[in-house]
Protein backbone atom coordinates (compact mmCIF):
# COMPACT_ATOMS: atom_id res chain seq x y z
CA UNK A 1 0.00 0.00 0.00
CA UNK A 2 2.70 2.54 1.31
CA UNK A 3 5.09 1.09 -1.70
CA UNK A 4 1.98 1.75 -4.16
CA UNK A 5 1.80 5.60 -3.18
CA UNK A 6 5.31 6.04 -2.88
CA UNK A 7 5.96 5.05 -6.58
CA UNK A 8 2.48 6.94 -7.72
CA UNK A 9 3.54 10.14 -5.82
CA UNK A 10 7.40 9.37 -7.99
CA UNK A 11 5.57 9.54 -10.99
CA UNK A 12 3.60 12.22 -10.32
CA UNK A 13 6.72 14.04 -9.54
CA UNK A 14 7.89 16.56 -12.44
CA UNK A 15 11.11 14.70 -14.53
CA UNK A 16 12.59 18.05 -15.49
CA UNK A 17 11.01 20.79 -13.62
CA UNK A 18 9.88 23.33 -16.37
CA UNK A 19 8.40 26.81 -14.05
CA UNK A 20 6.61 27.65 -17.71
CA UNK A 21 4.40 24.75 -17.39
CA UNK A 22 3.53 24.66 -13.80
CA UNK A 23 2.98 27.93 -13.69
CA UNK A 24 0.66 28.31 -16.90
CA UNK A 25 -1.34 25.46 -16.21
CA UNK A 26 -1.72 26.54 -12.14
CA UNK A 27 -2.41 29.68 -12.94
CA UNK A 28 -4.83 28.93 -15.66
CA UNK A 29 -6.91 26.57 -13.45
CA UNK A 30 -6.50 29.23 -10.12
CA UNK A 31 -8.18 32.47 -12.78
CA UNK A 32 -10.88 29.65 -14.24
CA UNK A 33 -11.91 29.05 -10.70
CA UNK A 34 -12.07 32.35 -9.97
CA UNK A 35 -13.88 33.33 -12.99
CA UNK A 36 -16.50 30.68 -12.20
CA UNK A 37 -16.95 32.47 -9.19
CA UNK A 38 -17.30 36.26 -10.46
CA UNK A 39 -19.30 34.72 -13.46
CA UNK A 40 -23.56 35.19 -12.33
CA UNK A 41 -24.51 31.31 -12.48
CA UNK A 42 -26.51 31.79 -15.23
CA UNK A 43 -23.94 33.05 -17.28
CA UNK A 44 -21.76 29.98 -16.16
CA UNK A 45 -20.54 27.45 -18.81
CA UNK A 46 -22.06 23.98 -18.66
CA UNK A 47 -20.46 21.45 -16.23
CA UNK A 48 -19.51 19.46 -19.30
CA UNK A 49 -17.26 22.59 -20.72
CA UNK A 50 -16.12 22.68 -16.93
CA UNK A 51 -15.16 19.05 -17.54
CA UNK A 52 -13.28 19.43 -20.71
CA UNK A 53 -11.46 22.93 -19.43
CA UNK A 54 -9.90 21.11 -17.01
CA UNK A 55 -9.69 17.45 -17.90
CA UNK A 56 -7.60 19.53 -20.94
CA UNK A 57 -5.58 21.73 -18.88
CA UNK A 58 -4.83 18.63 -16.29
CA UNK A 59 -3.75 16.30 -19.33
CA UNK A 60 -1.07 18.96 -20.83
CA UNK A 61 0.21 19.34 -17.10
CA UNK A 62 0.32 15.30 -17.03
CA UNK A 63 2.32 15.03 -19.89
CA UNK A 64 4.97 18.00 -19.62
CA UNK A 65 5.32 17.79 -15.82
CA UNK A 66 5.22 14.08 -14.22
CA UNK A 67 7.23 11.00 -14.78
CA UNK A 68 5.58 10.46 -18.27
CA UNK A 69 8.10 13.05 -19.70
CA UNK A 70 10.73 10.95 -18.92
CA UNK A 71 8.74 7.90 -20.78
CA UNK A 72 8.49 10.40 -23.74
CA UNK A 73 12.21 11.26 -23.98
CA UNK A 74 13.19 7.33 -24.09
CA UNK A 75 10.33 5.98 -25.97
CA UNK A 76 9.18 6.94 -29.70
CA UNK A 77 5.60 6.01 -29.48
CA UNK A 78 5.12 7.72 -25.81
CA UNK A 79 6.62 10.47 -27.18
CA UNK A 80 4.01 10.30 -30.06
CA UNK A 81 0.79 9.87 -27.27
CA UNK A 82 2.69 13.25 -25.67
CA UNK A 83 2.27 15.28 -28.57
CA UNK A 84 -1.09 13.38 -29.54
CA UNK A 85 -2.30 15.92 -26.28
CA UNK A 86 -0.28 18.52 -26.34
CA UNK A 87 -1.53 19.36 -30.26
CA UNK A 88 -4.53 17.76 -30.43
CA UNK A 89 -6.30 16.47 -27.42
CA UNK A 90 -5.67 18.84 -24.71
CA UNK A 91 -5.97 21.77 -26.45
CA UNK A 92 -8.87 20.36 -28.29
CA UNK A 93 -10.78 19.99 -24.76
CA UNK A 94 -9.64 23.55 -24.30
CA UNK A 95 -11.17 24.78 -27.50
CA UNK A 96 -14.35 22.94 -26.99
CA UNK A 97 -15.06 23.97 -23.65
CA UNK A 98 -14.57 27.98 -24.70
CA UNK A 99 -13.09 28.96 -21.70
CA UNK A 100 -12.24 32.98 -22.69
CA UNK A 101 -14.73 34.76 -20.85
CA UNK A 102 -14.58 32.66 -17.64
CA UNK A 103 -10.94 33.47 -17.95
CA UNK A 104 -11.12 36.91 -18.71
CA UNK A 105 -13.67 37.64 -15.95
CA UNK A 106 -11.04 35.06 -13.52
CA UNK A 107 -8.15 37.60 -14.19
CA UNK A 108 -7.60 40.82 -11.74
CA UNK A 109 -9.09 43.65 -13.14
CA UNK A 110 -5.60 45.21 -13.39
CA UNK A 111 -3.96 42.41 -15.39
CA UNK A 112 -7.60 41.56 -17.07
CA UNK A 113 -8.62 44.82 -18.80
CA UNK A 114 -5.00 46.22 -17.94
CA UNK A 115 -2.60 44.43 -19.07
CA UNK A 116 -3.99 41.94 -21.24
CA UNK A 117 -6.28 43.64 -23.21
CA UNK A 118 -4.24 46.40 -24.23
CA UNK A 119 -1.38 43.85 -25.75
CA UNK A 120 -4.56 42.33 -27.47
CA UNK A 121 -5.29 45.55 -28.51
CA UNK A 122 -2.05 46.38 -30.63
CA UNK A 123 -2.47 46.05 -34.44
CA UNK A 124 0.59 43.98 -34.15
CA UNK A 125 -0.60 41.18 -31.59
CA UNK A 126 -4.17 41.51 -33.89
CA UNK A 127 -2.56 41.37 -37.45
CA UNK A 128 -0.24 38.54 -36.40
CA UNK A 129 -2.94 36.39 -34.90
CA UNK A 130 -4.67 36.96 -38.36
CA UNK A 131 -1.93 36.02 -40.28
CA UNK A 132 -1.54 33.03 -38.30
CA UNK A 133 -4.77 31.78 -38.25
CA UNK A 134 -5.53 32.70 -42.05
CA UNK A 135 -6.87 29.99 -43.68
CA UNK A 136 -3.77 28.86 -45.28
CA UNK A 137 -1.74 29.27 -42.79
CA UNK A 138 -2.84 27.73 -39.95
CA UNK A 139 -3.52 23.78 -41.68
CA UNK A 140 0.41 24.29 -43.47
CA UNK A 141 1.50 25.17 -39.51
CA UNK A 142 -0.58 22.32 -37.45
CA UNK A 143 0.69 19.58 -40.57
CA UNK A 144 4.12 21.16 -40.93
CA UNK A 145 5.06 21.37 -37.16
CA UNK A 146 4.15 17.56 -36.78
CA UNK A 147 6.26 16.72 -40.68
CA UNK A 148 9.06 19.83 -39.06
CA UNK A 149 9.53 17.46 -35.41
CA UNK A 150 9.59 14.09 -37.04
CA UNK A 151 12.30 14.53 -39.48
CA UNK A 152 14.77 11.97 -38.68
CA UNK A 153 17.57 14.57 -38.18
CA UNK A 154 15.07 17.45 -36.24
CA UNK A 155 14.14 14.92 -33.96
CA UNK A 156 17.56 13.91 -33.38
CA UNK A 157 18.70 16.78 -32.39
CA UNK A 158 15.45 17.81 -30.24
CA UNK A 159 15.73 14.77 -28.02
CA UNK A 160 18.96 15.09 -27.72
CA UNK A 161 18.88 18.93 -26.41
CA UNK A 162 17.20 19.87 -23.60
CA UNK A 163 16.28 23.89 -25.41
CA UNK A 164 15.30 21.92 -28.17
CA UNK A 165 13.46 19.51 -26.57
CA UNK A 166 11.32 22.79 -24.92
CA UNK A 167 11.04 24.14 -28.13
CA UNK A 168 9.40 21.01 -30.15
CA UNK A 169 6.81 21.07 -26.90
CA UNK A 170 5.76 24.15 -26.49
CA UNK A 171 5.53 25.01 -29.89
CA UNK A 172 3.29 21.73 -30.59
CA UNK A 173 1.05 22.89 -27.68
CA UNK A 174 0.97 26.26 -28.52
CA UNK A 175 -0.10 25.29 -32.43
CA UNK A 176 -2.36 23.65 -31.21
CA UNK A 177 -4.24 25.47 -28.92
CA UNK A 178 -4.00 28.18 -31.88
CA UNK A 179 -5.56 26.10 -34.33
CA UNK A 180 -8.06 24.36 -32.58
CA UNK A 181 -9.79 27.66 -31.02
CA UNK A 182 -9.70 28.44 -34.58
CA UNK A 183 -11.57 25.30 -35.63
CA UNK A 184 -13.59 24.61 -32.73
CA UNK A 185 -15.06 28.71 -32.47
CA UNK A 186 -18.46 28.23 -31.65
CA UNK A 187 -19.70 31.67 -33.02
CA UNK A 188 -20.62 31.94 -37.09
CA UNK A 189 -18.75 33.91 -39.18
CA UNK A 190 -21.01 36.82 -38.60
CA UNK A 191 -21.06 36.45 -35.00
CA UNK A 192 -17.18 37.15 -35.23
CA UNK A 193 -15.31 33.74 -35.74
CA UNK A 194 -12.39 34.52 -38.25
CA UNK A 195 -13.97 31.40 -40.64
CA UNK A 196 -17.41 30.49 -41.61
CA UNK A 197 -18.36 26.52 -40.36
CA UNK A 198 -17.97 25.05 -43.88
CA UNK A 199 -14.20 26.40 -44.61
CA UNK A 200 -13.58 25.00 -41.30
CA UNK A 201 -15.11 21.90 -42.17
CA UNK A 202 -12.64 21.52 -45.02
CA UNK A 203 -10.17 22.96 -43.58
CA UNK A 204 -9.99 20.32 -40.95
CA UNK A 205 -10.61 17.28 -42.78
CA UNK A 206 -7.72 18.37 -45.08
CA UNK A 207 -5.41 18.76 -42.59
CA UNK A 208 -6.30 15.30 -41.68
CA UNK A 209 -4.59 13.77 -45.04
CA UNK A 210 -0.90 14.66 -44.43
CA UNK A 211 -1.02 13.10 -40.97
CA UNK A 212 -2.64 9.80 -42.33
CA UNK A 213 0.21 9.93 -44.89
CA UNK A 214 2.83 11.01 -41.86
CA UNK A 215 1.36 8.05 -39.70
CA UNK A 216 0.98 5.60 -42.38
CA UNK A 217 4.65 6.24 -43.30
CA UNK A 218 6.47 5.89 -40.22
CA UNK A 219 4.15 2.52 -39.19
CA UNK A 220 5.16 1.03 -42.45
CA UNK A 221 8.87 1.74 -42.44
CA UNK A 222 11.11 -1.09 -42.62
CA UNK A 223 13.80 0.46 -41.37
CA UNK A 224 14.56 2.51 -37.97
CA UNK A 225 13.70 6.00 -38.66
CA UNK A 226 14.53 7.56 -35.09
CA UNK A 227 17.64 5.85 -34.15
CA UNK A 228 17.92 8.55 -30.66
CA UNK A 229 16.02 6.08 -29.05
CA UNK A 230 18.47 3.07 -29.71
CA UNK A 231 21.59 5.54 -29.32
CA UNK A 232 20.40 6.61 -25.96
CA UNK A 233 18.38 4.43 -24.29
CA UNK A 234 15.10 3.26 -24.17
CA UNK A 235 13.22 3.07 -21.20
CA UNK A 236 12.39 -0.68 -21.09
CA UNK A 237 13.09 -2.89 -23.64
CA UNK A 238 11.16 -3.05 -26.78
CA UNK A 239 12.13 -3.73 -30.53
CA UNK A 240 13.29 -0.61 -32.34
CA UNK A 241 10.50 -1.60 -35.38
CA UNK A 242 7.75 -2.68 -32.55
CA UNK A 243 8.03 1.11 -30.62
CA UNK A 244 8.46 2.56 -34.36
CA UNK A 245 5.06 1.17 -35.71
CA UNK A 246 2.92 1.38 -32.20
CA UNK A 247 4.52 5.58 -32.61
CA UNK A 248 3.19 5.85 -36.22
CA UNK A 249 -0.34 4.28 -35.33
CA UNK A 250 -0.91 6.84 -32.79
CA UNK A 251 0.35 9.53 -35.30
CA UNK A 252 -2.06 7.83 -37.81
CA UNK A 253 -5.58 6.31 -36.15
CA UNK A 254 -6.24 8.87 -33.23
CA UNK A 255 -4.79 12.16 -34.60
CA UNK A 256 -7.52 11.70 -37.50
CA UNK A 257 -10.15 10.59 -35.46
CA UNK A 258 -10.30 13.88 -33.76
CA UNK A 259 -10.58 15.85 -36.88
CA UNK A 260 -13.10 13.70 -37.65
CA UNK A 261 -14.46 14.46 -34.12
CA UNK A 262 -14.28 18.10 -35.11
CA UNK A 263 -16.07 17.78 -38.73
CA UNK A 264 -18.49 16.05 -36.76
CA UNK A 265 -19.25 18.68 -34.22
CA UNK A 266 -19.07 21.45 -36.90
CA UNK A 267 -21.42 19.76 -39.07
CA UNK A 268 -23.96 19.89 -36.07
CA UNK A 269 -23.36 23.52 -35.29
CA UNK A 270 -23.79 24.84 -38.48
CA UNK A 271 -27.07 23.11 -38.69
CA UNK A 272 -28.07 24.30 -35.88
CA UNK A 273 -27.51 27.99 -36.48
CA UNK A 274 -29.04 27.53 -39.22
CA UNK A 275 -32.14 26.23 -37.74
CA UNK A 276 -31.91 28.91 -35.58
CA UNK A 277 -32.50 32.03 -38.07
CA UNK A 278 -36.42 31.20 -39.00
CA UNK A 279 -35.41 34.22 -41.62
CA UNK A 280 -33.19 31.86 -43.87
CA UNK A 281 -34.43 28.87 -45.98
CA UNK A 282 -32.97 25.75 -45.93
CA UNK A 283 -31.97 25.85 -49.54
CA UNK A 284 -29.87 29.27 -48.98
CA UNK A 285 -27.29 27.10 -46.27
CA UNK A 286 -25.19 26.67 -48.81
CA UNK A 287 -24.72 30.03 -50.38
CA UNK A 288 -24.26 30.82 -46.96
CA UNK A 289 -21.66 28.95 -46.45
CA UNK A 290 -20.04 30.11 -49.71
CA UNK A 291 -20.47 33.58 -48.13
CA UNK A 292 -18.49 32.91 -44.90
CA UNK B 1 20.55 38.17 -63.27
CA UNK B 2 22.66 40.22 -60.65
CA UNK B 3 19.76 40.87 -58.59
CA UNK B 4 19.77 36.68 -58.52
CA UNK B 5 22.84 36.66 -58.00
CA UNK B 6 22.90 39.20 -55.12
CA UNK B 7 20.24 37.22 -53.45
CA UNK B 8 22.21 34.01 -53.54
CA UNK B 9 25.05 35.18 -51.63
CA UNK B 10 22.87 36.44 -49.67
CA UNK B 11 21.14 32.92 -49.13
CA UNK B 12 24.33 31.30 -48.51
CA UNK B 13 25.41 33.57 -46.11
CA UNK B 14 22.48 33.34 -43.99
CA UNK B 15 22.85 29.13 -44.67
CA UNK B 16 26.19 29.61 -43.67
CA UNK B 17 25.20 31.51 -40.25
CA UNK B 18 22.65 29.36 -39.59
CA UNK B 19 24.79 25.90 -39.73
CA UNK B 20 27.31 27.21 -37.87
CA UNK B 21 29.41 29.91 -39.53
CA UNK B 22 32.56 28.49 -40.99
CA UNK B 23 33.06 27.13 -44.34
CA UNK B 24 34.78 24.12 -42.92
CA UNK B 25 33.50 20.61 -44.50
CA UNK B 26 30.88 18.96 -42.06
CA UNK B 27 31.72 16.07 -39.64
CA UNK B 28 31.51 12.78 -40.95
CA UNK B 29 29.98 11.44 -37.83
CA UNK B 30 27.08 13.47 -35.89
CA UNK B 31 27.44 17.37 -35.39
CA UNK B 32 26.40 17.62 -31.73
CA UNK B 33 27.96 21.43 -30.64
CA UNK B 34 25.81 23.18 -28.93
CA UNK B 35 22.97 20.36 -28.34
CA UNK B 36 24.43 19.15 -25.45
CA UNK B 37 26.16 20.43 -22.26
CA UNK B 38 29.86 20.12 -21.45
CA UNK B 39 31.66 17.49 -19.93
CA UNK B 40 31.38 18.01 -15.95
CA UNK B 41 31.22 14.95 -13.34
CA UNK B 42 32.35 13.61 -10.08
CA UNK B 43 33.24 9.53 -9.80
CA UNK B 44 35.65 7.66 -8.94
CA UNK B 45 38.28 6.22 -11.38
CA UNK B 46 39.33 2.39 -11.73
CA UNK B 47 42.13 3.19 -9.58
CA UNK B 48 40.06 4.36 -6.70
CA UNK B 49 40.74 8.28 -7.15
CA UNK B 50 38.10 10.91 -7.24
CA UNK B 51 38.09 12.55 -10.34
CA UNK B 52 35.93 15.73 -12.37
CA UNK B 53 35.79 16.47 -15.51
CA UNK B 54 38.36 18.99 -15.36
CA UNK B 55 41.15 16.34 -14.14
CA UNK B 56 40.40 15.68 -18.63
CA UNK B 57 40.46 19.23 -19.68
CA UNK B 58 43.02 19.63 -22.42
CA UNK B 59 42.50 16.30 -23.98
CA UNK B 60 39.51 14.96 -26.33
CA UNK B 61 37.51 12.84 -23.76
CA UNK B 62 35.08 10.33 -25.36
CA UNK B 63 32.20 9.77 -22.94
CA UNK B 64 30.84 5.89 -22.98
CA UNK B 65 27.90 4.55 -20.51
CA UNK B 66 28.50 0.69 -20.56
CA UNK B 67 28.52 -2.02 -17.66
CA UNK B 68 31.99 -4.97 -18.11
CA UNK B 69 29.03 -8.03 -17.99
CA UNK B 70 27.66 -6.58 -21.28
CA UNK B 71 27.37 -9.19 -23.99
CA UNK B 72 27.67 -7.15 -27.19
CA UNK B 73 27.09 -3.80 -27.07
CA UNK B 74 30.10 -2.85 -25.25
CA UNK B 75 32.61 -4.76 -26.06
CA UNK B 76 31.99 -3.91 -29.96
CA UNK B 77 32.44 -0.39 -28.88
CA UNK B 78 34.99 -0.10 -26.90
CA UNK B 79 36.84 -2.47 -29.39
CA UNK B 80 36.32 -0.16 -32.31
CA UNK B 81 37.08 2.58 -30.48
CA UNK B 82 40.76 0.88 -29.25
CA UNK B 83 41.54 -0.25 -32.85
CA UNK B 84 40.51 3.62 -34.46
CA UNK B 85 42.92 4.73 -31.85
CA UNK B 86 45.51 2.41 -32.89
CA UNK B 87 44.95 4.04 -36.44
CA UNK B 88 45.83 7.26 -35.40
CA UNK B 89 49.32 7.82 -34.87
CA UNK B 90 50.03 11.85 -34.07
CA UNK B 91 48.16 12.51 -30.38
CA UNK B 92 46.50 9.81 -29.62
CA UNK B 93 48.06 10.04 -26.23
CA UNK B 94 45.62 12.84 -25.85
CA UNK B 95 42.93 10.75 -25.74
CA UNK B 96 40.55 9.32 -22.87
CA UNK B 97 37.78 7.24 -23.21
CA UNK B 98 35.88 7.44 -20.07
CA UNK B 99 33.37 4.05 -19.80
CA UNK B 100 30.70 4.70 -16.92
CA UNK B 101 29.36 1.65 -15.54
CA UNK B 102 25.58 1.83 -15.45
CA UNK B 103 25.71 -1.47 -12.87
CA UNK B 104 27.98 0.15 -10.51
CA UNK B 105 26.89 -2.94 -7.68
CA UNK B 106 28.70 -5.89 -10.37
CA UNK B 107 31.23 -3.67 -11.53
CA UNK B 108 33.58 -2.60 -8.73
CA UNK B 109 36.67 -0.57 -9.10
CA UNK B 110 38.84 -3.67 -9.65
CA UNK B 111 36.27 -5.20 -12.24
CA UNK B 112 36.47 -2.11 -13.95
CA UNK B 113 40.17 -1.59 -14.04
CA UNK B 114 41.19 -4.71 -15.64
CA UNK B 115 38.11 -4.75 -18.17
CA UNK B 116 39.67 -1.20 -19.27
CA UNK B 117 42.75 -1.83 -19.36
CA UNK B 118 42.35 -4.53 -21.77
CA UNK B 119 40.98 -2.16 -24.68
CA UNK B 120 44.29 0.07 -23.95
CA UNK B 121 46.12 3.06 -21.95
CA UNK B 122 43.89 5.35 -23.05
CA UNK B 123 40.96 3.91 -21.39
CA UNK B 124 39.14 4.94 -17.86
CA UNK B 125 36.62 3.15 -16.41
CA UNK B 126 34.73 5.17 -14.01
CA UNK B 127 31.84 4.13 -11.70
CA UNK B 128 29.66 6.12 -9.05
CA UNK B 129 26.78 6.19 -6.53
CA UNK B 130 23.40 6.22 -8.00
CA UNK B 131 22.62 9.76 -7.98
CA UNK B 132 26.16 10.46 -9.29
CA UNK B 133 25.31 8.08 -12.08
CA UNK B 134 21.80 9.43 -12.51
CA UNK B 135 22.78 13.22 -12.58
CA UNK B 136 25.38 12.39 -15.37
CA UNK B 137 22.62 9.85 -17.39
CA UNK B 138 19.91 12.54 -17.30
CA UNK B 139 22.72 15.80 -18.22
CA UNK B 140 23.05 13.73 -21.11
CA UNK B 141 19.56 12.49 -22.08
CA UNK B 142 20.67 9.06 -21.62
CA UNK B 143 18.59 6.37 -19.79
CA UNK B 144 20.07 3.05 -18.85
CA UNK B 145 17.77 0.29 -17.17
CA UNK B 146 18.41 -2.78 -14.87
CA UNK B 147 16.41 -5.72 -15.13
CA UNK B 148 15.17 -8.21 -12.23
CA UNK B 149 17.67 -10.50 -11.27
CA UNK B 150 16.96 -14.42 -12.27
CA UNK B 151 17.45 -17.47 -9.84
CA UNK B 152 21.28 -16.75 -10.74
CA UNK B 153 21.34 -13.42 -9.53
CA UNK B 154 22.04 -12.47 -13.14
CA UNK B 155 19.76 -9.48 -14.35
CA UNK B 156 19.31 -7.60 -17.77
CA UNK B 157 21.08 -4.31 -18.30
CA UNK B 158 19.84 -1.86 -21.48
CA UNK B 159 21.39 1.23 -22.08
CA UNK B 160 22.85 3.76 -24.37
CA UNK B 161 25.00 2.84 -27.28
CA UNK B 162 26.23 6.65 -27.70
CA UNK B 163 29.58 7.66 -27.10
CA UNK B 164 29.84 11.53 -26.40
CA UNK B 165 32.98 13.12 -27.96
CA UNK B 166 34.17 16.31 -25.88
CA UNK B 167 36.86 18.95 -27.12
CA UNK B 168 39.81 19.87 -25.35
CA UNK B 169 37.55 22.23 -24.02
CA UNK B 170 35.03 20.22 -22.15
CA UNK B 171 32.60 21.31 -24.79
CA UNK B 172 30.35 18.46 -26.56
CA UNK B 173 31.98 18.56 -30.09
CA UNK B 174 30.69 15.06 -31.37
CA UNK B 175 28.96 11.73 -31.13
CA UNK B 176 29.51 8.40 -32.57
CA UNK B 177 26.99 5.59 -32.46
CA UNK B 178 26.68 2.13 -34.00
CA UNK B 179 26.18 3.06 -37.55
CA UNK B 180 28.94 5.46 -37.78
CA UNK B 181 32.37 3.41 -39.99
CA UNK B 182 35.57 2.88 -38.16
CA UNK B 183 36.74 5.46 -40.86
CA UNK B 184 34.52 7.98 -40.18
CA UNK B 185 35.57 7.56 -36.89
CA UNK B 186 38.98 7.71 -37.05
CA UNK B 187 38.57 10.51 -39.40
CA UNK B 188 37.02 13.04 -37.19
CA UNK B 189 38.72 12.43 -34.41
CA UNK B 190 42.28 13.12 -36.24
CA UNK B 191 40.44 16.37 -37.05
CA UNK B 192 39.18 17.06 -33.66
CA UNK B 193 42.48 16.34 -31.95
CA UNK B 194 44.41 18.89 -34.42
CA UNK B 195 41.54 21.69 -34.52
CA UNK B 196 41.89 21.76 -30.61
CA UNK B 197 45.59 22.09 -30.14
CA UNK B 198 46.95 22.69 -26.54
CA UNK B 199 44.46 24.76 -24.60
CA UNK B 200 45.80 26.66 -21.44
CA UNK B 201 47.12 24.54 -18.83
Amino acid sequence: MLEGLIATAAFLAPWEISPSAMLLSGGALVVYWRGLRRVPSDARPSLKRRIAFITGVLLVYFVMQTRFDYLSQHMFFVHRLQHLVLHHLGPFLIALSEPLATLASGLPPRIGSGIVRRIWRLPVTRISYRIVQNAFVAPLLFVGLIWFWLTSRVHFNAMLSAPLYWVMNWSMLIDGLLFWVLILDPRTRRQGALLGFGPRIFLVLAAMVPQILIGAYITLAEQDLYDVYAVCGRAWDVEPLQDQRTGGVITWIPAAMMHAIAAVILVGRWARTDKNRPDRVSVSSSTCAGGA
Amino acid sequence: MRRFAKWTAAAMIAVGLLSGCTSEPPWRTHDIAGLVPELSFALTDDRGRSVSAKDYRGRVTLLFFGFTHCPDVCPTTLARLAETLRSIEAGRDDVRVLVVTVDPARDSTAVMHQYVQAFGSQFVGLRGDAAALDALTRRYRVTYTLGKPDAQGNYEVTHSTAVFVFGRDGLARLMFTPKDTTAAIAEDLRRLILASNHPKG
